[in-house]
């Protein structure tokens, strides 16, 4: 090991790590507004992956480009999915129940690309996929780059339409205070409604730049949306700042031990660190201290 | 002055908001004392710092002179201090009687609290009777969510008694009862209050807490503001202006 | 409550001896292995339901402990030499205790957190296990370790881990049934309705959910112990599974969770949907799609699961004559005043 392998790997962790984030906060702002761990995200994301796959090899669409068609695809079935589900789910115990109902749907998921694909392992092809440029000594493969692009890219659509657009605003007034923001007359189902839908749309391109760097298959999803929660809760559930800073630590981490230590321990560290710091702060880094509800 | 239960210096904030600052209270033992104040003026969040649901940034509980600062609240209960909630709170899927049993205190061992059936002849008993004191004896087997507003508040009442706490605090009894059963429990705390417990009561009725407290203390803004008999606090204007200026309407 | 005591004892009694005289009577192997399969996950959707479903807080992790107990029981029979045969099944609860005592630790970080941040620190302990499963050298890596192989014969081969799955079953329940009715238990239920204020009237919670899941863990690992024996190989991934956890939450949920006999049910008709899928389409994936899908029906049209359900129907059904009483008593003003003064006149 040396400076130049791990510099290597500090960059690919940013990399990647920018494209994990970009999902983390689809699945954290899901959690903010509606109090739902959606455990799907995971399966989504291979789903989105399936998605390019198909529009890539049977219709020759460019992975890239596809996206135009998969991101408000996917942000429908977040809608679908929010109004089919999530809104039947009880106040009461929603967030227990709402991890089985998402586990459920994202087995439902796995089952059918199972039987529509087979479980051969698969990979998008394009021809940046492989192809690498060099720059300042290191050999960094295009998909890695433009994946990031993309990710900063949505994350900055994002930030624009959380900040500088009303619907934004009534979102992150749920973020901070549901039943505040319900009484200033917020439309809540709408608010939730749209906030999965671009939680789950985050998924296709995710799930894109996730199978161009990745072989996958059906089952996937579940190192996938392992990964997603602890990043997650390791920032704090409904931080999506939190989530983008703790994505890019934590798969920067990994592939850092990955080259430090051995690959083999590096997904352990991961999880390991993430029970670390939640035995002493078991609202994550940037979750907000627990509020009893009176 | 023999002070049961007392705050003293207490400050509390959450983010950004302070909402008690220097607050000091202090309920005489086998007294009846009285917490009003504006809404958000934060008697329900003293009530939390003093039963230990929320800790204080600043100052100390104490009960029975000893210091239950940052006590959990299991401890603040098994010490002798019990509480009721603004919205009623019970256990709504446990029969009446199984409410009341819970908090029936048994100091056994681990093995014994498993393997025994909840609840012996003993206290069965008690709670029932614990139950026909507030009439509620014939419900015994139904489930807590089944019971009418009024019939909670008793309940959860009910529930706390069986412990026999040496303090009560009840943050806002009579919230949405009716007249004639705000009667009863007005008789209901003075009996208790005769047979020797103390009472702490937060309130929006006047006239349940000028007729009942001995002492009344008034809360405004996260402050103690002022702290006399019933009629001192109701000739005292500060008072009158921290009602029409900061807070609510209310029934004065 | 006493006259019902003699239909309750009658009911064990009769399940007891079915399940005495079942591999009796369909004594084909393929029958008893499924048999078998379905024991071991009713001790564990009995002993997850002791935890989850008493005290409200949804565990995914309990395939750590199956693990735990799988491993536990190889390694031991290896390293102290145990022939193969009936010795090696006293070693299912060493392998349960050392589940429990895994338990301790994993279940002391777990509970520390809320609800729901809860339910994914077990997720991820269940991942940290496998992989560190995966990757150890003593417990084999990924090819996995080998428990001894009994020289039983064939036919009668199954019925050995059944008899054996159906007395640590018979022990589950009984616990789970010792629990739900004691004081510890209530406690339990009071923490699922209102753990804050169950705090407020002196339950000391960390303490009563912990051994809750401790205790939970225990016949997890026990069941993780029988299964490793019966498979006569175990592999991380089958070892520790995420979907076994879905599968045993499945379970307690459609036979009705915080109910004694609810998981048994569900395991019942799971278990065997499942080992139907598996001997009869090759296909095994599309069993996902099926095990989803209910799953889904049966939170969302049957949340309290099948038996609390039918319970309902069946009190709603008795009590239709005397809706005019039950008004009658929601009188309040009336009523309870009268009483209260009554009381009062003490």
């Amino acid at each position: 090991m040396n400076a130049s392998s791990l510099a290597k790997a500090v960059i690919d962790g940013i990399l990647t790590g920018g494209v994990y984030a970009l999902m983390a906060a689809g699945l954290t702002l899901i959690f903010g507004v509606m109090d739902i761990i959606n455990i799907a995200q995971g399966a989504l994301i291979v789903l989105g992956a399936y998605m390019s796959y198909v529009l890539s090899v049977h219709l020759g669409i460019d992975l890239f480009v596809g996206l135009v068609i998969t991101i408000p695809a996917f942000f429908v079935l977040g809608v679908f999915i929010e109004w089919a589900f999530m809104r039947r789910l009880r106040d009461q115990e929603r967030t227990a129940m709402s991890i089985l109902v998402t586990y459920a749907v994202a087995i439902i998921i796995e089952g059918a690309l199972s039987v529509i694909f087979g479980v051969d392992y698969l990979q998008l092809q394009a021809p940046y996929v492989n192809d690498t440029f060099h720059l300042l000594g290191f050999y960094l493969p295009y998909i890695y780059v433009f994946g990031f692009l993309l990710a900063v890219g949505l994350m900055g659509v994002l930030y624009y339409i959380l900040y500088r657009t009303h619907f934004g605003r009534g979102v992150r007034g749920s973020l901070q205070n549901r039943s505040a923001a319900e009484l200033i007359g917020v439309n809540v189902n709408r608010v939730r409604a749209l906030s999965v839908g671009i939680g789950v749309s985050v998924t296709a391109a995710g799930g894109m730049v996730f199978g161009a760097t990745n072989s996958f298959n059906p089952s996937s999803g579940y190192d996938l949306i392992s990964r997603l929660l602890s990043i997650v809760i390791l920032a704090g559930l409904g931080s999506i700042g939190g989530a983008l800073i703790a994505a890019i630590f934590m798969v920067t981490l990994e592939d850092v031990v990955a080259v430090v230590w051995s690959p083999v321990w590096a997904t352990l560290v991961y999880y390991a660190s993430l029970v670390v710091v939640l035995s002493f702060m078991p609202n994550g880094l940037f979750g907000k201290a627990a509020v009893r509800a009176q | 002055m023999n002070a049961l239960i007392e705050a003293e210096g207490v400050c509390k904030s959450f983010g950004g908001l302070q909402a008690l600052t220097d607050c000091s209270l202090s309920v005489p033992r086998g007294s009846i004392a009285g917490l009003i104040g504006p809404n958000g003026s934060g008697k329900t969040t003293l009530f939390n710092v003093m039963t230990g649901y929320e800790r204080c940034g600043a100052g100390e509980i104490r009960f029975d002179g000893e210091s239950i600062t940052g006590a959990t609240p299991e401890r603040v209960f098994g010490l002798g201090v019990g509480r009721t909630f603004q919205i009623t709170r019970l256990f709504f899927r446990l029969t009446v009687l199984e409410n009341i049993l819970v908090a029936t205190q048994r100091h056994e061992g681990w093995v014994r609290s498993v393997a025994r059936r909840a609840g012996s002849s003993a206290e069965r008993g008690r709670a029932l009777e614990m139950l026909e004191f507030v009439g509620l004896a014939q419900l015994a087997g139904s489930p807590a969510g089944n019971l009418s507003y009024g019939q909670r508040k008793l309940l959860e009442l009910a529930s706390l008694l069986v412990a026999d706490p040496a303090v009560l605090l009840l943050d806002e009894p009579t919230a949405g009862v009716n007249p004639g059963l705000i009667e009863q429990l007005t008789e209901r705390i003075r009996d208790l209050n005769r047979a020797g417990k103390t009472f702490l009561v937060v309130e929006h009725n006047m006239e349940f807490v000028m007729g009942l407290c001995h002492e009344v203390t008034v809360l405004h803004q996260g402050r103690t503001l002022v702290k006399g008999t019933p009629d001192e606090v109701r000739a005292n204007p500060a008072v009158l202006d921290a009602y029409l200026g900061g807070g609510d309407d209310d029934d004065f | 409550m006493t006259a019902r005591l003699p239909a309750r004892a009658l009911k064990v009694a009769v399940s007891i001896a079915i399940l005495a005289v079942f591999p009796i009577l369909f004594s084909n192997p393929t029958t008893t292995s499924i048999a078998v399969f379905t024991l071991i996950f009713m001790v564990a959707a009995s002993a997850w339901n002791m935890f989850s479903g008493y005290s409200g807080y949804i565990a995914l992790g309990h395939a750590v402990y199956f693990g735990v107990g799988a491993y536990a029981l190889t390694l031991l029979a290896n390293h102290l030499g145990f022939a193969a045969g009936w010795g090696v099944f006293a070693l299912v609860p060493v392998a349960g205790i050392v589940a429990g005592l895994v338990a301790i630790p994993t279940g002391l970080i777990a509970l520390r957190a809320r609800r729901h941040t809860f339910v994914v620190i077990t997720i991820a302990f269940m991942f940290i296990f496998q992989l560190a499963a995966s990757n150890f050298a003593f417990t084999g890596g990924s090819s996995g370790l080998q428990p001894p192989t009994p020289l039983w014969s064939a036919v009668s081969y199954n019925d050995h881990f059944y008899y054996a799955a159906a007395i640590v079953l018979v022990a589950t329940v009984a616990l789970s049934w010792l629990v739900r009715r004691s004081r510890f238990g209530l406690q339990l239920f009071a923490i699922r309705d209102d753990e804050e204020r169950a705090r407020g009237l002196g339950v000391r919670v960390a303490r009563v959910k912990l051994t809750a899941f401790v205790l939970s863990a225990i016949p997890v690992g026990m069941a993780g112990a029988i299964y490793a024996y019966f498979l006569g190989q175990i592999f991380p991934q089958f070892a520790f599974d995420p979907l076994f956890d879905l599968s045993i939450a499945l379970m307690a949920f459609i036979g009705g969770l915080g109910t004694v006999w609810g998981p048994l049910l569900g395991a019942l008709v799971l278990e065997s949907l499942q080992q139907y899928f598996t001997v009869e389409s090759g296909a095994s994936q599309v069993y996902l799609i099926i095990y989803g899908g209910l799953f889904l029906a049966v939170i969302l049209l049957l949340p309290r699961g099948i038996i609390p359900s039918v319970q309902d129907l069946v009190a709603r059904w008795r009590t239709r004559g005397s809706a005019q009483d039950r008004a009658a008593e929601d009188a309040e003003a009336g009523a309870t005043t009268d009483v209260v003064k009554a009381a009062g006149a003490r």
